[in-house]
């Protein structure tokens, strides 16, 4: 995760309406990405940026970009924590 | 023309023999938001877009062509050794026997790639903006993927092809506003 302050979430999640006679137990949560790239705009100069090592590992050279996925429904995954 | 460096863009490493995730990512190699229909879509599209994004098409087509040789390599490295009874537990009977365990253009549903899938309609905010909805597409398939995967190495890798998408489409937002920029031009009020 980067280390900056962040205004927004990436991880957004709501609860599916419950029917009275739906099959299945539900499922609590959904859940869906909002990542960075939604909030920045046109990228502004002279952002922090990962070191190159760091960076070809991550996949991008901007801090603000990062974004960490695992699977939110997952016991210990970042949705159910 | 382009220069091929015989190498990964990112290490693909897959720890369990699990046939299953080969056809899961069928879907990125074959399928409707898979690598070969960006690539395919970006690399068409360039000639008839602003000069000015030209050259993003171009550099992602590009990139997206490696991202396919890694989807590739994690298909071929998950059904190199299994035998035809291991296939037909994946799910991949039907895949067996018409391709044995060779790689082909399907996605996770075993339906063939087409061109209908890619669209070039000319119009550089309509194409621009179904760039931006492919990459997407192409995120939300990878967090699925990741999501149905417990193998800890292959969705290293796939974290880092998501990351991607998540650049990519940033850049074609960017596009946008460069496309529906007035600066430079006589405005008269």
């Amino acid at each position: 995760m980067s280390s900056e302050k962040r205004s927004f979430s990436s991880l957004k999640s709501y609860v599916p309406r419950r029917g009275l006679f739906d099959p299945c137990p539900p499922i609590g949560y959904k859940y869906y990405s909002t990542p960075p790239n939604l909030y920045l705009g046109f990228q502004p100069p002279g952002l922090p940026q990962f070191s190159p090592q760091e960076a070809l590992k991550k996949g991008t050279l901007w801090k603000v970009f990062y974004d960490y996925y695992d699977n939110p429904y997952r016991k210990g995954g970042k949705g159910r924590g | 023309m382009w220069v091929y460096e015989k190498k990964l863009q990112y290490p693909v490493k897959v720890s369990t023999c699990n046939p299953t995730l080969a056809k899961y990512l069928m879907e990125q190699y074959g399928g409707a938001d898979g690598e070969l229909a960006a690539a395919l879509r970006y690399m068409n599209q360039r000639y008839t877009i602003p000069d000015k994004v030209i050259g993003l098409l171009n550099d992602i087509a590009t990139e997206e062509f490696s991202h396919l040789e890694m989807i590739a390599t994690m298909i071929y490295k998950l059904t190199k050794d299994a035998t035809p009874q291991q296939l037909r537990e994946a799910g991949l009977a039907e895949h067996y026997v018409s391709h044995d365990s060779a790689l082909f253009y399907n996605n996770a549903a075993g339906v063939p790639f087409t061109a209908a899938y890619i669209q070039a309609k000319g119009d550089p905010i309509a194409d621009l903006y179904e760039d931006i909805a492919a990459e997407e597409k192409a995120r939300a398939t990878y967090q699925w993927i990741i999501d149905m995967s417990d193998d800890p190495d292959l969705n290293d890798s796939l974290r880092f092809l998501r990351e991607r998408e998540i650049i990519h489409s940033q850049r074609f937002r960017e596009a946008v506003e460069i496309v529906k920029d007035d600066r430079g031009q006589k405005k008269i009020f």
